[in-house]
């Protein structure tokens, strides 16, 4: 069916209908991520011996895999910038190098970093801090593979110069789940 | 005052202080709802469609409509907080103090799937020595002396909640919980789960059993030491 | 009565003058797999309605046990403790998330949204027919739980752990997880179908429709899924733990492994609350499109109608807590909580003061849905009244879990469910089907249904006052709570519900057949102003309006009786 209805084509707040939607996406993402970080916290607060099993999450991969995100997020503004322009090829070749920077991380995490982890008895039921540690890498971590996939969409139709417009889109939504990661970081991390 | 004591007894000192933050609820919402339905039947009567005659056009920001509903607004502003002050003086008096009297028995309650175990201190006053005296379903208390109860539970959550005493307490797994209560009215009683804990939480009841000073001293007395049952 | 003169279709309109090129849609385009807002509207409502039937079929087989302990149920069998339990549970999760969710939010929301704001559809059809098939799934999914080894959940639908993450104390291994996944799945096809009633409902508009001339029921449905959308994340990252503690052995919840149980009731209540809200503001505004029409009124104070709305939803996530008075939260909480939740109070109350007074200096017209939206202001006044009991924390000590609380919801939620679904199927059923239904029938159909109702649940707020607990499967084991007078409260309850029952089976019957054998309705059977009715065929075709002659919007949706104006409605596409 290719069409599109008449009403997407309206803007009564000013905002795109794409991007109010993603908005409103994101602001129930803030909620779910919210709740799992709030239970931990909460959980951590109460529970000062979590500090011996978070001794060992590897710092060093951490610390790569954020780099990895934060510059994935620039090439997002990058393709971004290029869509603004109506350069849909340059705008889709920054938007795979952000899928790149995905797939990096995703390796990195379920090729090196869980491997080590599970391997060395850190498993998601040996305590409750890992427990924690990998419904929350791995909630977020679903959001990096299913946001990389959806890039890979906008991507290709940027490149045939279409709906340029997602290009921003699929930029916001990466924003988000860079920043849960932010969040992330130092909480699994560094906070030790 | 409307209480709720012609349905269920009052059997315990604060029962009565319950029942009246239940009354004085049950006044103001029953003025208002009376209000409220009154308002409603009458306009629905007043205004029915009648032939020739045509509605009139408000927008509902006129003033001297307006204020028909502001102001009663405002009454239902004052009726919340004296609601507010029974409920959380009730509120501090079961829950957030435990009376200290000199004269009060512990008693350990653990609930499981699907029974209620009580440890009640035996002949020497004191929990947790050898002479204690074990039951199961079977609460028994001195009438008119507080007792202090220990809530655990040994495996999901349940609930400890006894009608006439108007108390009731969730039994979480991991923790042990406290709470009071000076029992007034003698006789037997029925203790019931309330909280959802598997199949058997519709046969999880207790019977308690509040008794006079002599019967309560010769119930210890006969049953020191060994496991009492039904 | 073979071909109707008016086609109420509208199919053979037009379809060349879209100028979009596509084809007629097949049969399985259109009713298999749509993307026309109406026609997912239509499969939201009936999968919602086929639900309700399991959810009332479980309501019988529990309330035949509790009036006649150990009976025989005709058509369904002896009621075991365990299947009593899984019954209980899955009315309530039914009930809330494949009933009210999907009839109230989705169906309704679906079909009237793009209506009443001059849209030709939603803006997101493909993401809309997406929301509807994983919720479909989830419907499968849960009836599937009934039906697995051990049998469905029965852990009540708050499901606390650790009876619920812990298989070896809720004896439900497969059925739990089940019924989790299907409550996710659920959230996931609300949390797509929100995205696009919020963002529709904002943004496609009809020009000239400012904010204040939006019908009633388009904000209420927009800010229920706001409220929705940004409630329901806590849960959602508590049902992912809950399975993994299912499944995987976590302990998140559970406090031998360090875990803890009240997490679980936070998380859920945090969403729970709100989602009472979420499902009453849908009714509300069905109750507020009906009762201007048939008074002839403009709605009495559309903005404080708003802002009440509004300022209701930010209040309703600060008072969870009072379903966890006495659960083990610090007690010194529940005080901030009892303040909060009694003060909710005051803008409902508004809120229906100001229903009441649209009726003033109204000419009111008894007509069906008049009486069901009139019957939810009565019914729900007193689920709203009581609900102060609950609130009152030091009430509450005496009334939580008891029929007390189970009479107070069900005064709330049956005017929303039940009440607020008639409501609108009675005014818009000329919309959806092109006929009229059955006014006698309509009629004995709302006051079989609204007193039997009250039959049902008054001798229930007296069981409750009387200390009989929920969620119990035969009260003759509780010497207290066995007397001959309980017991008659309690069959008088059942009986009532039969009665309820077989008045269904009007409806049912006055349904179908005025769907296809009822009188062919005008264009504006009510002589309504709003934009829903404006469309050339009363039962809009695809696209609702031809490209050409989409509305513009000059005035509010409730311009009736203007003085001065000869015909008593001024609808809102009209230039003068």
């Amino acid at each position: 069916m290719g069409f599109r209805p008449i009403a997407t084509t309206r803007s009564a707040t000013g905002v795109p209908t794409g991007k109010l939607a993603v908005w409103w996406l994101l602001a129930s993402e803030v909620v779910i991520f919210g709740g799992v970080l709030m239970s931990y916290l909460m959980h951590r607060i109460n529970h000062v011996d979590w500090t011996y099993e978070a001794a060992h999450t590897d710092v060093r991969i951490g610390t790569f895999n954020t780099l990895v995100l934060l510059t994935s997020s620039l090439t997002a503004v990058i393709a971004h910038h290029y869509a603004e322009k109506g350069d849909g090829v340059k705008a889709s070749n920054y938007l795979l190098l952000t899928i790149g920077g995905a797939v990096t991380f995703a390796s990195i995490k379920f090729g090196i970093e869980w491997p080590t982890e599970i391997a060395h008895g850190f498993t998601i039921t040996s305590s409750p801090f890992w427990s924690f540690y990998y419904v929350a890498a791995g909630v977020h971590a679903a959001h990096v593979i299913v946001g990389a996939i959806i890039m890979g969409f906008v991507a290709y139709d940027a490149r045939q110069g279409r709906d340029l417009h997602r290009v921003e889109n699929v930029g916001l939504y990466w924003h988000f789940v860079d920043l849960v990661w932010i969040f992330l970081f130092p909480l699994l991390y560094i906070a030790k | 005052m409307i209480t709720i004591d012609w349905l269920i007894p009052q059997g315990s000192t604060y029962a009565a202080d319950i029942d009246q933050v239940i009354g004085v609820i049950g006044l103001i919402v029953g003025f208002w709802w009376l209000v409220t339905q009154g308002m409603f039947t009458y306009l629905l009567w007043e205004y029915r469609e009648k032939a020739g005659v045509k509605a009139a056009y408000y927008t509902g920001h006129e003033h001297d409509l307006h204020k028909w509903v502001a102001y009663p607004h405002y009454l239902i502003i004052l009726c919340d907080v004296v609601v507010i002050y029974f409920a959380v003086s009730v509120w501090y008096n079961v829950k957030q103090v435990i009376p200290e009297n000199e004269d009060q028995e512990i008693v350990r309650v653990v609930a499981q799937q699907w029974a209620w175990s009580f440890q009640h201190p035996g002949a020497d006053g004191e929990l947790g020595t050898d002479d204690d005296i074990f039951t199961v379903d079977e609460l028994h208390v001195q009438s008119n002396r507080t007792m202090i109860f220990n809530l655990e539970s040994r495996d999901v959550m349940h609930s400890f909640s006894v009608p006439v005493w108007r108390i009731k307490q969730d039994v979480i797994p991991g923790r042990i919980i406290t709470g009071w209560v000076t029992p007034t009215l003698e006789g037997e009683f029925d203790l019931q789960c309330a909280e959802m804990c598997g199949v058997g939480h519709g046969i999880m009841g207790a019977k308690v059993f509040v008794e006079s000073p002599e019967q309560h001293a010769n119930w210890i007395a006969a049953n020191s030491g060994p496991v009492a049952s039904r | 009565m073979s071909a109707p003169a008016s086609d109420p279709h509208g199919h053979g309109h037009g379809h060349d003058d879209h100028g979009h090129g596509h084809h007629e849609p097949t049969f399985i385009e259109k009713f298999v797999f749509p993307t026309d807002h109406k026609y997912i509207g239509m499969q939201y409502m009936f999968t919602g309605m086929a639900m309700a039937l399991f959810g009332g079929f479980f309501v019988y087989a529990f309330r035949m046990q509790l009036a006649f302990p150990g009976i025989n149920v005709p058509l369904y069998g002896h009621v075991s403790p365990l299947e009593y339990n899984a019954l209980v549970t899955n009315h309530g999760t039914i009930m809330i998330f494949w009933v009210a969710m999907p009839v109230l939010i989705a169906a309704f929301g679906n079909f009237l949204i793009p209506l009443m704001i001059g849209a030709d559809d939603m803006v997101f059809p493909r993401l809309n027919r997406l929301s509807y098939q994983i919720f479909l799934v989830s419907c499968l999914v849960l009836i599937t739980s009934w039906f697995v080894p051990g049998g469905g959940f029965g852990g009540a639908w708050t499901a606390y752990p650790p009876l619920s993450s812990n298989s070896e104390y809720s004896l439900t291994p497969l059925g739990s997880t089940l019924w989790v996944v299907a409550v996710a799945l659920e959230f996931a096809a609300f949390l797509l179908g929100g995205i696009n009633f919020i963002t529709t409902a904002m943004n496609s508009r009809a020009p000239g429709m400012r904010a204040m001339d939006v019908p009633m029921i388009v904000w209420m449905i927009c800010i229920a899924s706001i409220l929705f959308m940004v409630s329901v994340g806590p849960l959602i990252a508590g049902a992912i733990m809950l399975i993994f503690d299912q499944q995987l052995n976590t302990g998140f919840f559970d406090p031998r492994q360090g875990g803890d149980p009240v997490l679980w009731q936070h998380l859920f209540w945090f969403f729970g609350h709100p989602e009472v809200y979420v499902v009453l503001l849908p009714a509300t505004g069905f109750v507020a499109e009906v009762i201007t029409v048939f008074s002839r009124k403009k709605l009495f104070g559309y903005q404080t109608i708003l802002y009440t709305t509004i300022g209701t939803g930010v209040l309703s996530f600060f008072v969870w807590a009072h379903h966890q008075f006495i659960s083990g939260i610090d007690p010194r909480m529940a005080n901030v909580f009892t303040v909060t939740t009694v003060l909710i109070s005051i803008p409902i109350a508004e809120m229906m003061f100001l229903y009441i007074a649209t009726l003033y200096g109204g000419s009111i017209r008894y007509t069906t849905p008049m009486l069901w939206a009139l019957g939810f202001i009565a019914t729900f006044l007193i689920g709203g009244v009581t609900g102060i009991f609950l609130g009152a924390s030091g009430a509450d000590i005496y009334f939580h879990d008891t029929y007390f609380v189970l009479a107070h919801f069900h005064y709330t939620f049956f005017p929303i469910a039940f009440i607020g679904t008639f409501t609108g199927l009675t005014f818009w059923f000329p919309k959806m089907f092109g006929r009229m239904l059955n006014e006698t029938l309509g009629k004995i159909h709302f006051w079989g249904t609204f007193i039997s109702f009250n039959c049902i649940f008054m001798p229930l707020f007296v069981l409750g006052a009387a200390g009989q607990h929920r969620r119990i499967y035969n009260y003759n084991h509780f010497p207290e709570l066995a007397t001959p007078d309980m017991q008659s409260l309690r069959v008088m309850a059942t009986v009532s519900l039969l009665v309820l029952i077989s008045f269904q089976v009007v409806f049912l019957f006055n349904f179908f057949y005025s769907m296809f054998r009822g009188p062919i309705a005008p264009r504006n059977p009510w002589k309504s102003g709003t934009l829903e009715w404006t469309t050339p065929t009363v039962c809009p075709g695809h696209g609702n309006w031809p490209p050409d002659q989409m509305p513009t919007v000059y005035r509010g949706p409730y311009e009736y009786s203007v003085p001065g104006r000869e015909l008593d409605y001024w609808p809102q596409n009209e230039p003068n």
